[in-house]
């Protein structure tokens, strides 16, 4: 195990390297195969892996010492469970294809940015497999901080376009703030424990020596953390920036994995999280708020990949509110789900913009299911799961989602059920104002029309056939007695958790009821969406309330009018006045001081030689006359 | 005798250097004894790093009872290595440099060096205090004779603020003598002083450190000496220069006065805490690459010394590891600076802008610099962060009270602010479209990428592998806290 | 041994020398031509003398056996004398390149310095 183990982080470092440092001398087909190779080398070693633990065999494997310093040591060591190994299949999984959709999607790049390209993606997949095989906080946070570096390569891999690089650093540094606070957590584990091995915090002895404020406190800077990397209020907004990067990396890093990683830091850390009801609470709430606003946002927004971003950031909302109501499982196959069908979305999203060339407003697109036959299938099929048509892959995720709401708070439920709600229609909007209706684009585009090629439809299929069936390892409990096998393949990783986490048991009836509901609604919204704006697009831009919902909230605006403009003044004022005047002011003002003493003392150096003399005897007499008083 | 090698072969080579008519055979002398140099040191402390080869006495001023003792423990040997390393970058990297009368700057680098070593190394106060002036006065030339136009002012500033600082220490040193009759560090270390003394000594001392390291509010002279000074001169200053306040703290101040290194402490590192803050805010303001660099490096140096305050093992041993990163992480960014002013003549960001296009192997080793600068994960940087913001973060109540406040703000100023000017640099110097001044621009040569490779490599092999080199500093951590754990002394007493 | 039979007491000469001293102070202060300076300088000098080798005279011996009056001011004297005899041959010198230089031995025209 410990070959393969770290064999599958160290192909896409390969990768990486030969890409990166050969890139003026390989062909694209050589840099194709070296990137999407490395990364199906990964994948066939996480299949080996994901047997081995299947059988039983999880695994902590130490490397070398990495840090070592006082009473501290934190090795180099991976560990392999039933948690790590579905993120493995995942990552290597999707990123695989998304690799092979690439190869052709990126062609038209220079063959050593075709090579940067792939480097840079193989370098993420790198970074995202140290993040979620690492057995202590620190190996995942260099994973953590690494995955933050790729996306912010890869948003401003066109590096000329100015706005592209703002939306990289501004997705950089809004992860950095959360990786702050994931890095207190960090130090406050150590200074309380003495260690950050997950297998050692991670039981109830040792959790019980923190106390209760403790507990909460880390775990509300973790998820901090997590609201960075996982793009949640309130700090969501760099992630529709980041539809910058190209396409497929819009679907790996930024759908599919990346922005899965807080959640997989949470359900690592279940057993601390559980301790702490009131972190999860605000988690919960978090989760929801996170789900309606940017759903909300989604419902006006015309750039197609925009939509998928906010959808994106409402998925992962609902993934934080499977986490805040203890349901570990739910949120883990949602992330599963969401990477099929998220990524299928985009890279089918792709497949769209390839076609009309660059252009990205669905209001200059419609009816191109006529010419993309392929693309217009495995769109619809992604767009059914993402809505939870039941069936699909998505209904059983998010079914599971709104049942552990329904369990702790009906309220949670219904605020989920509305976010579920808009997601239809926006998923609908998408469809009919992209597929259906009439081509509104231009005539040379128009012409230009046609189908991807093989390496961009396959990638679709295979993505389109899992976001159908990828469901139907987690059939809940009240269709199919023990047929939820991911909940039974992950119950070591959350045993402990379920001991302590209160159980609300939801009767069977009632679930069928809430299910009943919910898929009639969504239906409902699917009908409702498809036969509007099929007919009858978004064309004008929105007045009043769509408005607001167009403008995002104006969040970036607040956000830009009460911290970055008052950082600004601050800054520009210790600059031009405080650092000029008051500090270098007071150097200079004693070295002027001393100047002024100098040329005041001046005028007694007269050259006159009788002046002289006279002060000498002035002086003379002076000290005779002090001696004499002095005396006494 | 390898400790005094690495005084004598700089000292003797500088001394030469200035009777060699020629330029180039100049320039290949000058790198020459840096090299021997590199060698001695590399020997040194690899294969016969045994203590009689590091350590060397001799009798110097018999009547004042201080000796030419120079020894290499854990802190100097990484320190010396720093310099060692260094040198022969500076010299190949400014290879294509112009100066008028290369024969004399070389010689007074050289000689810089040499004083340097001498800082490094010194276990005497007086001989301490000699070297220590000695490593000033040849930069003090150089840059006043090479530097930029307002070189005169600017220098004159330098000089005068870091010679009061080193005559405040002259004075400390003087009267810790006057209580021991011995210039020697163990008696230094066996001295003692009572606690009013203490606290007014130690402000000699730290106000030496703290204008060469600089801290805020001392360190005005800093961008501006960054700014004017011919480039070697600016890698000296802050690569290895700053590390002499560093190592002064850590050897001859902490030690030296535990009870006032103590009670000062929270003074101190509120000091430094806001100089973080208030350095990492002014950089986002500069326009000028070198001053953005300056402040930057204010605002780590800051984080080092809180680090040190907290007197945690932790954190001590990740600032000595920090003072190497850091040594070797800005020493790249001036390399790189000092290309971009060589080719298109301006270290302004907002007449820059992408570089990247026409020289992509300059911008991969700015972003492997800069990155190491925020301190990513597997660069060096890293590892001296995680550790220093450990130990401010755990340190003793006992010591500090205010152990997280301090590692946030610290962390505001140094995590999120750091990245946020990093970034923009990055932006706007490498970034987005060429402009008329960058579009003749071309890749760098052979030897520059060898250099900027070297630094590159050791970047991420010591980001990824730090076992070894924090190994090193065990021995001498230890014994500073142990000699400066007041709390233990307390305990005693009772 | 103290004071001799007849001999004049002391004050005569401290008055003397005070007066002397005076004299020549006054006219460092008031006169501007470089000689008179000179020479009013010589005679401070000359009163200090004066002062010294009075009191020197006054002084009883320190050891009982010792019959002479104490001899240190007068070795001082001779110190004087000599160090006055350079000062004299350096002054003059000046003192004649002054003239050669600007005419004149006027004082108040050696004010180069001040600018």
């Amino acid at each position: 195990m410990k070959i393969e183990l770290i064999l599958i982080p160290l192909l896409p470092l390969v990768g990486f390297l030969l890409n990166g440092l050969l890139r003026n001398y390989l062909s694209k087909g050589l840099v194709g195969i070296i990137g999407s190779g490395s990364i199906l080398g990964s994948f066939i070693l996480s299949v080996i892996v994901f047997m081995q633990i299947k059988a039983g065999n999880t695994a902590i494997v130490e490397y070398f010492n990495f840090i070592k310093a006082g009473s501290l040591h934190i090795p180099f060591a991976f560990q392999a469970d039933q948690l790590t190994s579905i993120f493995l299949l995942i990552i290597t999984g999707v990123g695989f294809l998304i690799h092979v959709y690439s190869t052709s999607y990126m062609h038209e790049e220079e063959p050593h940015h075709f090579a940067r390209y792939f480097a840079y993606l193989n370098l993420f997949v790198f970074s995202m497999l140290l993040l979620v095989m690492g057995a202590n906080f620190v190996i995942m946070f260099i994973g953590w901080e690494g995955v933050g570096l790729c996306s912010y390569l890869l948003i401003g891999y066109w590096f000329k376009n100015k706005d592209y690089t703002k939306a990289a650093s501004k997705a950089f540094i809004m992860n950095r703030i959360g990786d702050l606070a994931f890095l207190i957590a960090l130090f406050m584990l150590i200074s309380k424990l003495g260690s950050v091995t997950f297998s050692e915090i991670f039981t109830t002895e040792a959790l019980a020596k923190l106390s209760g404020f403790d507990i909460t406190v880390i775990t509300t800077l973790l998820f901090v953390g997590a609201t960075g990397k996982s793009a949640q209020i309130p700090l969501y907004t760099w992630l529709p920036d980041a539809m910058a990067g190209p396409t497929p990396v819009s679907a790996l890093i930024h759908a599919a994995t990346m922005v899965t990683a807080g959640i997989y830091m949470i359900a690592r850390s279940n057993l601390m999280y559980s301790m702490a009801p009131g972190t999860l609470n605000c988690i919960a709430i978090i989760g929801v708020a996170t789900a309606l606003l940017a759903a909300s946002i989604a419902l006006k927004q015309n750039d197609i990949k925009k939509v998928l971003a906010y959808s994106t950031v409402s998925q992962l909302g609902y993934m934080f509110l499977a986490l805040g109501t203890g349901a570990y499982v739910a949120a883990v196959f949602h992330v599963m789900t969401h990477a099929f069908f998220k990524a299928l979305l985009f890279l089918g999203s792709g497949s769209v913009i390839h076609a009309m060339g660059g252009e990205q407003d669905m209001r200059k697109m419609g009816g191109l299911s006529k010419y993309m036959k392929i693309t217009n299938i495995t769109f619809l099929l992604g767009c059914l799961a993402i809505a939870g048509i039941p069936g699909f892959s998505g209904f059983f995720s998010k079914d599971e989602i709104l049942a552990g709401a329904f369990a702790t708070s009906p309220v949670l439920y219904a605020l989920g059920l509305i976010g579920a709600l808009m997601t239809a229609f926006y998923m609908f909007r998408l469809y009919a104002t992209t597929f259906k209706g009439r081509f509104r684009g231009t005539h040379e585009q128009e012409h230009h029309l046609h189908e991807s090629p093989a390496a961009i439809t396959i990638p679709l299929i295979v993505l389109a056939i899992l976001s159908v069936i990828g469901g139907y390892i987690g059939i809940p409990e009240f269709l199919m007695h023990g047929a939820h096998s991911l909940k039974e393949f992950l119950q070591p990783v959350f045993a402990q958790s379920y001991a302590i986490l209160p159980t609300h048991e939801v009767s069977h009836s009632t679930e069928w009821m809430l299910t009943g509901i919910s898929s009639l609604l969504i239906i409902i919204m699917v009908v409702l969406a498809w036969t509007r704006f099929s007919k009858k697009p978004d064309i004008e831009d929105a007045k009043g309330f769509g408005k607001l919902l167009q403008d995002k909230w104006y969040v970036d605006e607040i956000y830009h009018s009460i911290i970055i403009k008052p950082l600004n003044a601050i800054s520009a004022f210790f600059n031009n006045v405080f650092e000029k005047n008051i500090i270098d002011g007071i150097v200079n003002g004693v070295g002027r001081l001393v100047n002024y003493g100098g040329r005041q003392l001046r005028w007694l150096q007269s050259g006159q030689t009788g002046a002289y003399i006279l002060m000498m005897v002035v002086s003379v007499l002076l000290v005779f006359v002090l001696q004499f008083f002095m005396r006494k | 005798m390898i400790a005094l090698l690495l005084i004598l072969i700089p000292l003797l080579g500088g001394i030469i250097t200035f009777f060699i008519k020629k330029e180039e055979g100049a320039r290949t002398w000058s790198l020459l004894a840096a090299i021997a140099t590199f060698i001695v040191a590399i020997l040194g402390f690899t294969i016969c790093n045994s203590a009689e080869s590091l350590t060397y006495k001799a009798p110097w001023m018999g009547l004042l009872n201080s000796s030419f003792s120079i020894a290499a423990d854990g802190m100097g040997a990484m320190l010396c290595m720093l310099t060692a390393i260094s040198f022969p970058i500076i010299f190949v990297s400014t290879w294509n440099t112009r100066y008028s009368n290369a024969k004399n700057f070389l010689g007074l680098m050289l000689l810089t060096q040499a004083g340097l070593m001498g800082v490094f190394l010194a276990m005497d106060a007086l001989l301490f205090y000699f070297f220590w002036e000695l490593a000033l006065i040849p930069v003090y030339f150089i840059c006043s004779q090479w530097g930029g136009e307002k070189r005169i002012k600017v220098t004159f500033k330098f000089f005068i603020y870091t010679f009061v600082g080193s005559l405040l220490m002259l004075v400390g040193i003087l009267y810790i003598y006057s209580k021991t009759n011995s210039f020697d560090i163990t008696a230094f270390y066996n001295a003692q002083l009572p606690f009013d003394q203490q606290m007014w000594v130690f402000w000699l001392f730290f106000l030496a450190f703290a204008i060469k390291m600089p801290i805020f509010p001392f360190h005005t002279w800093q961008p501006d000496a960054y700014q004017q000074s011919p480039t070697a001169a600016t890698m000296v200053l802050s690569g290895i220069m700053v590390k002499m306040g560093l190592l002064g703290l850590l050897r001859w101040l902490l030690p030296v006065l535990p009870v006032a290194s103590y009670s000062w402490g929270d003074t101190v590192s509120t000091m430094a805490v806001i100089g973080i803050i208030y350095a990492s805010l002014v950089a986002l303001q500069q326009n000028d690459m070198k001053r953005l660099v300056a402040y930057s490096s204010i605002a780590h140096i800051g984080l080092m010394c809180l680090a040190v305050f907290t007197e945690n093992k932790s954190a001590v041993q990740g600032t000595m590891l920090q003072m190497f990163s850091h040594g070797i992480n800005i020493l790249g960014m001036w390399v790189i600076v000092e290309i971009i002013e060589r080719k298109f003549g301006t270290t302004k960001m907002s007449e820059l802008g992408g570089i990247a296009k026409k020289a992509p192997a300059l911008t991969i080793f700015f972003f492997i610099i800069a990155l190491a600068n925020i301190a990513l994960p597997l660069t060096n940087a890293f590892i001296g962060e995680f550790l220093m913001f450990n130990g401010i973060l755990g340190v003793d109540p006992n010591i500090s009270k205010y152990g997280i406040p301090f590692a946030v703000l610290a962390g505001i100023g140094i995590v999120i602010l750091g990245a946020v000017y990093t970034l923009k640099m990055a932006r706007s110097v490498f970034l987005g479209e060429t402009n008329s001044l960058t579009e003749s621009g071309t890749d760098i040569a052979f030897h520059e990428k060898a250099i900027l490779g070297i630094i590159a490599v050791t970047i991420i092999v010591a980001g990824i592998y730090p076992h070894h080199l924090l190994h090193s500093f065990e021995d001498i951590t230890n014994s500073i806290l142990n000699k400066s754990d007041v709390l233990h002394l307390l305990k005693t007493k009772h | 041994m103290g004071e001799s039979e007849g001999a004049m007491p002391i004050n005569y000469y401290i008055v003397l020398a005070l007066a002397l001293f005076t004299i020549g102070i006054v006219g460092v202060l008031t006169r501007r031509n470089a000689i008179i300076v000179f020479m009013c300088i010589e005679l401070m000098l000359n009163s200090v003398n004066l002062l010294l080798v009075a009191f020197s005279k006054m002084q009883p011996a320190k050891d009982a056996a010792l019959t002479v009056a104490g001899t240190d001011g007068q070795l001082f004297v001779f110190f004087i004398m000599v160090v006055a005899a350079a000062e004299v041959s350096v002054g003059l010198a000046i003192i004649v390149m002054m003239y050669r230089n600007i005419h004149s031995v006027d004082i108040n025209f050696l004010n180069r310095l001040k600018h």
